[in-house]
């Protein structure tokens, strides 16, 4: 840990404002609380509000795990692990099991979270209507209102244009019954997930909003009567693992239309084969083969 | 100022403000739940949960009202030499602090508008005691039900019934803390 900066980098009286965002979020479920997003030394749109919604939280004993499209290994996961590392002091591990805070990008794990755990959530665009109503004055007066009308007519030309709801990522959810959110650009695959037992905290740095939904609160998919939500993936059993129920890359392996499908979620892959999956293009599991 | 408001902070604030945030997330997270805190030694009569929540989430951008025994010389030198925080009259206060009795009545507090219902203060309340079990409670971060012994279930009903409107509670007792926000609905018998 570098002593050359405060505790998780972001100073006490930046972590306060930011704690104080949090609770009311927690209090107010699925409403965007505003905040004052500080500067990070990385860009928008590489997670800084996830990275200060994490620096807040974050405590000397927390192991963190950071990931992106449910990799543990990619560029904007590895750095932000580092980062945490160095202005933090924390453990970092890959597991899933072992992890007290997960900061992750567009992905849940697909292991179930435990009560003790949280989840950080990176956010680009946290309004939910916002590509239908460009004006924050009038989203605020729109949520003010609890007036959706206009989400359920995106949804249906959805299913005019194209025989049913195409919005496959950032699928709107309505919390108790409330506020709709975006519960970020998360596959809506993992939409069903949202009622877990952990806490989730969803931080969006450029856009300046935190919002939260505590453990078991309820996230329903908008939909219709006559066309239910339905929680897709891509119809194929994992190439590595074999695991036929979890989120799935399509992956080009050659130019010649040659291409597999693996878990998206690297951790929960490697642990299936590690107990002796194997998939279809898999080849059996050894330590450290990566 | 006394030489007495001048200690009792934390003596290691980053890692200290960083483990006392966890709890008291943890509880407004998981209405019902009690959690345990430590490292603050505020003057009496103010709790040492209390204290912690002072140091932890009070500063300069935070009006706090101490309301009845509490708002005595030392507990309000104690609160500006730590936090910085200015004292206001309950109606513009973002925090609270004081004992159920002390702090009525709820009106004219702040509860947030319909466009920012964040606005809104958080009352701190010193209880005579503080156990799970009493009131039955139901709302998000709650699996089937929890229990606290509220201090007067059918006022903290009606402010559920403001939601998303409403004040957000902290209950404190020594050194532990629960916290009652306004999503979670009371029994009222």
């Amino acid at each position: 840990m570098s002593e050359a900066y405060n505790f998780a980098y972001l100073d006490e009286q930046t972590k306060r404002m930011i704690r104080r965002a949090i609770l009311k979020g927690l209090a107010i479920p699925g409403y965007q609380v505003p905040f004052a997003s500080r500067e990070m030394p990385m860009p928008y749109g590489w997670g800084t509000g996830g990275v200060q919604v994490s620096a807040a939280v974050l405590t000397p004993e927390d192991t963190m795990k950071v990931i992106d499209q449910g990799a543990d290994d990619t560029t904007n996961a590895v750095s932000i692990r580092k980062f945490f590392q160095k202005t933090a002091g924390v453990a970092v591990t890959e597991r899933t099991s072992d992890a007290d805070v997960i900061q992750t990008r567009h992905r849940i794990p697909e292991e179930p979270l435990r009560e003790d755990q949280i989840l950080v959530y990176q956010v680009p665009i946290p309004e939910p209507l916002r590509f239908l109503e460009p004006r924050e004055t009038e989203t605020r007066k729109m949520h003010a209102l609890e007036e959706y009308g206009l989400m359920h007519v995106k949804l249906y030309e959805d299913i005019s244009r194209n025989g049913a709801i195409s919005t496959a990522y950032a699928y709107p959810v309505k919390v108790e019954g409330r506020y709709v959110m975006d519960p970020s650009p998360i596959p809506k695959f993992d939409n069903p997930k949202l009622e877990m037992a952990a806490i989730q905290l969803f931080g969006a740095g450029r856009e300046q909003r935190i919002y939260a939904l505590p453990p078991y609160t309820k996230a329903v998919s908008l939909d219709f009567e006559d066309y239910p939500f339905e929680a897709s993936k891509a119809d194929h059993a994992c190439d590595l693992c074999g695991c036929d129920t979890s989120y799935l890359d399509e992956v080009i392996v050659d130019d010649a239309g040659g291409r597999m499908f693996v878990c998206s979620d690297t951790d929960f892959c490697r642990g299936r084969r590690a107990e002796g999956h194997i998939g279809a293009q898999g080849a059996p599991f050894e330590e450290d083969a990566a | 100022m006394q030489h007495a408001a001048l200690s009792g902070g934390f003596s290691q604030a980053p890692q200290q403000s960083a483990r006392a945030f966890r709890a008291a997330m943890n509880a407004m997270a998981r209405p019902g739940t009690i959690q345990m805190v430590e490292g603050a030694t505020p003057p009496a009569p103010m709790s040492v949960a209390a204290g912690v929540l002072a140091l932890t989430l009070l500063d300069a951008e935070t009006p706090v009202y101490l309301a009845g025994a509490l708002d005595c010389a030392a507990v309000r030198d104690w609160i500006t030499f730590h936090t910085g925080a200015p004292f206001a009259r309950h109606e513009f206060c973002a925090f609270a602090i004081g004992s159920w009795d002390d702090l009525l009545p709820l009106q004219g507090y702040r509860i947030g508008t319909s466009e920012y219902p964040d606005r809104s203060a958080t009352l701190i309340v010193e209880m005579p005691e503080l156990t799970a079990s009493g009131t039955t409670l139901r709302g998000p971060g709650i699996a089937e039900t929890a229990a606290l012994n509220l201090p007067d279930p059918a006022l903290m009903a009606r402010n559920a019934a403001l939601f998303p409107l409403g004040l957000d509670f902290f209950l404190t007792h020594g050194d532990a803390l629960a916290a009652l926000p306004r999503s979670t609905k009371p029994e009222v018998a």
